[in-house]
């Protein structure tokens, strides 16, 4: 999760706890990152695992860690889902919202990644546009 | 049963359910509402299923061709498959409809009808206003609120020049 101290100035920092309660210890920004680094990682993922990780990843209120994507960019390539990559990268951008430096940053880290998988950016294939 | 299995691999789903009631097995035939849909939401970006459920033969050898590296695929095939899988891009989804010109355009036809139908109401519905909004009877007005004083401070009379009988410059 991209916190506040980073680069950008969001207006919360908390780390995202799946459960909002007052007591027991609140999960770590690091914690939350390899826990789904972890989903998306599984060898035999499936296709209903893969929709279910990312729908839930983009319900909450932060935009991805770059290196969740990669895992969640490689579960597609083991899934032959092409089109769900480049879906991921559109919901990161849309996700960024009003915060238009998040999305070329993520680009650049998953620069080798997508060069690897051969996955396309949305703006390379001209379904940025409407 | 043998039936249903052999439209079963035809996948004519309604065809097969409705095989298994005619087999007396009690099955509800399966409403198209109660099936998984394909919706383009920005808060779900993967819907539970693809877009183009009925694949031609050549959409058939690109799904294959995707099993392969997808760096050997062209730009188009990209497009296709993307395609395949989604109705409209996040850009397409997100566009505004440009249906507030229509709305305000409408507001405005309706005003300016309800200006014709004022004016109209004036016309032919309205009677003769009374009497003392005659010019003459408002001059009287004019003369008795000065001869009473009204507001001589800084108000209506302060403003007449009793000297020269006429308004002050």
């Amino acid at each position: 999760m991209l916190s506040s101290d980073c680069l950008w100035s969001f207006s919360s920092t908390a780390s995202v706890a799946a459960r909002s309660y007052s007591h027991g210890k609140q999960e770590t920004d690091e914690e939350f990152d390899a826990r789904w680094v972890t989903y998306f990682s599984k060898p035999d993922i499936d296709a209903w695992e893969l929709r279910k990780g990312m729908n839930t990843l983009i319900g909450y209120d932060l935009v991805p860690e770059p290196k969740i994507l990669e895992a969640a960019l490689r579960a597609c390539r083991r899934l032959n889902d092409l089109a769900s990559a480049i879906r991921i990268l559109e919901a990161v951008k849309d996700k960024s919202g009003p915060h238009k430096e998040i999305y070329p940053y993520v680009l650049q880290e998953l620069q080798p990644t997508l060069n690897e998988l051969g996955i396309p950016t949305p703006e390379e294939l001209g379904i940025d546009k409407a | 049963m043998l039936a249903t299995r052999l439209f079963r691999l035809v996948g004519n789903r309604n065809l097969s359910t409705s095989i298994c009631l005619r087999g007396g097995h009690g099955v509800a035939k399966v409403e198209d509402y109660t099936l998984p849909a394909y919706f383009d939401r920005r808060e779900s970006p993967l819907p539970d299923i693809k877009f183009v459920q009925q694949l031609s033969p050549e959409q058939k050898s690109l799904k294959e061709k995707e099993k392969g590296s997808w760096a050997t695929l062209s730009k188009e095939e990209k497009i296709a498959l993307y395609r395949i899988s989604f109705k409209e891009s996040f850009a397409e989804m997100d566009k505004g409809t440009g249906e507030w010109k229509s709305v305000v355009a409408g507001i405005f036809f309706f005003i300016g009808f309800t200006g014709l139908v004022v004016l109209w109401q004036r016309k032919y519905v309205y009677g003769d206003v009374p009497h003392t909004f005659d010019p003459e009877y408002k001059q009287k007005e004019v003369q008795r609120m000065l001869d009473m004083r009204i507001n001589p401070v800084e108000g209506f009379s302060a403003k007449w020049d009793y000297e020269n009988n006429a308004w002050k410059k």
